[in-house]
């Protein structure tokens, strides 16, 4: 019970995009078609997972007992940018065109705020083991959620009659910050 | 404290080695092999990455070049000599690249377009004066001379002259088309450069109106669409080149009350002495 509250508190009510504000790069840079974002979101969650297993290992196992907690956030961002390189490749390798459609924003999970949040949420929250694993797979849900929303919301506004100058930037940002609204009401639901 | 320092330089330098030797067996084991060609064709290239040969970047470009489908002289940027480099690269003719140049598709300056609808003091934008008032000329479609297509060309290729009317210089044009999306007229427009023809006139106004605001504006008679054997057609009231079947020989250019559609070289060097003095008037006023 305890860890499918963490799961939905971190997919849903402690939403990172659109609670925390974390990651928002991404979440403008790759919404524009759905094609490319929920493989962005799923590429994200799954650099998330692996990042979540691999700091909780690296903090309780080494930086703990040396008594070196203050390297947390180098070697942290560390982690986090070894794993975007394999997971790059990976992607590389399974599709090309995904690739290439995710283009810069691929590197760019690498100083994608939301991550190192996450491993730094994991060691402030004191979770144990599987619980930061959830939380993990909870927070990359909410990334995919969130930007498959936006994406799905954006693929609609390319016909509706937008104003001039708010084509573009400007309304992606006013969606974002209705959806951030939206996201307001599980506010407060679950404390975890 | 000595000994603090130690375990956090081993700490960093030996999570530093693990995962540089994971990222090392993983670049083995998942190591994509793509042909050699595309790298070095990629090196050739301009790499910009700007898009104008209709792909996503020069490294796009180059993938499409290795599988055929794209010449080696799809790269307007990289014109002739770059054409040659890949064409050796792949051990095959080159062909001709016809260079793709911004045209500037309105005569209307300050002298064709002089009466003008409004006093315009605003910030010399294009953007903001077809927000505000479309400018100081009465027309509506044409050039109104703010320069916006100026400042965004990275290359000094586009110029105002003296007429307020943009001049590209074909030699320095890359045809990358930031002028063409600078326009909030939509009057530049990218075209090979061995057109020779073009209707300089964007107006859609009705004969009489067009009359009024310019003196080169396409009235739409329709006379050059009916001896072009559809090499022009006519739509909403403006003559639109259709470049298939489009012969320079048909068109009657003499029966062109206002040469709105003319060569490209007669463009610019119509000013007769009358309307050049007439301009010289006009110039110190509007700077006042």
């Amino acid at each position: 019970m305890e860890l499918i509250l963490i799961f939905l508190s971190a997919a849903l009510v402690n939403n990172f995009v659109l609670a925390y504000f974390l990651g928002i790069c991404p979440f403008i840079g790759v919404s524009n078609k759905l094609s490319s974002a929920f493989p962005m979101g799923l590429a994200t969650t799954f650099v998330m997972v692996l990042t979540a297993i691999v700091t909780w290992l690296i903090y309780h196992l080494i930086l703990v007992p040396y008594h070196v907690e203050y390297l947390e956030y180098v070697s942290f961002i560390l982690v986090v940018a070894a794993l975007v390189q394999f997971v790059e490749m990976v992607i590389k390798k399974v599709s090309q065109p995904l690739y290439r459609a995710l283009g810069i924003f691929l590197p760019l999970i690498t100083t994608n705020c939301a991550i190192l949040g996450l491993a730094l949420f994991i060691v402030l929250k004191e979770y144990n083991f599987v619980e930061s694993l959830f939380f993990g797979v909870g927070a990359g849900a909410g990334f995919t959620l969130a930007i498959s929303i936006m994406a799905g919301i954006r693929e609609e506004l390319e016909l509706a009659n937008v104003p001039k100058p708010f084509r573009g930037a400007p309304i992606t940002l006013i969606v974002a910050g209705l959806l951030a609204l939206a996201f307001m009401g599980f506010a407060g639901m679950i404390t975890v | 404290m000595d000994l603090n320092i130690l375990i956090a330089i081993a700490t960093m330098g030996g999570l530093g080695f693990i995962f540089a030797g994971a990222l090392a067996i993983a670049d083995k084991k998942l190591r994509v092999e793509e042909n050699p060609l595309i790298g070095q064709i990629n090196d050739v290239l301009p790499g910009a990455n700007c898009g104008a040969c209709g792909k996503a970047g020069c490294y796009d470009f180059a993938v499409n070049v290795v599988d055929g489908s794209m010449g080696p002289n799809g790269c307007p940027v990289g014109g002739q000599e770059v054409a040659n480099d890949i064409a050796a690269l792949l051990g095959i003719e080159a062909g001709t690249a016809v260079k793709i140049v911004a045209r500037v598709l309105c005569r209307g300056g300050n002298i064709e377009a002089a009466r003008k609808m409004v006093e315009y003091h605003g910030p010399q934008s294009c953007a903001t004066m077809d927000l505000v008032s479309g400018g100081s000329k009465q027309c509506q479609y044409g050039c109104m001379g703010g320069g916006d297509c100026v400042d965004v060309c990275t290359f000094n290729a586009i110029h105002l002259n003296e007429n307020g009317l943009p001049v590209v210089i074909d030699e320095l044009c890359t045809g990358c088309g930031m002028c063409v999306k600078a326009c909030p007229r939509g009057i530049i427009e990218l075209h090979p450069a061995d057109r020779e023809v073009f209707v300089f006139c964007k107006s859609h106004d009705d004969p009489k109106t067009s009359k009024e605001v310019c003196d080169v504006a396409c009235s739409g008679c329709g006379i050059c669409a009916r001896k072009s054997d559809g090499g022009v057609i006519m739509e909403d009231g403006l003559a639109v080149i259709q470049w298939e079947n489009f012969d320079p020989d048909k068109i009657p250019f003499d029966k062109c009350k206002t040469s709105a559609i003319c060569f490209l070289r007669d463009s610019l060097a119509k000013h007769t002495a009358e309307q050049a003095a007439i301009a010289a008037e006009i110039t110190p006023e509007q700077n006042n």
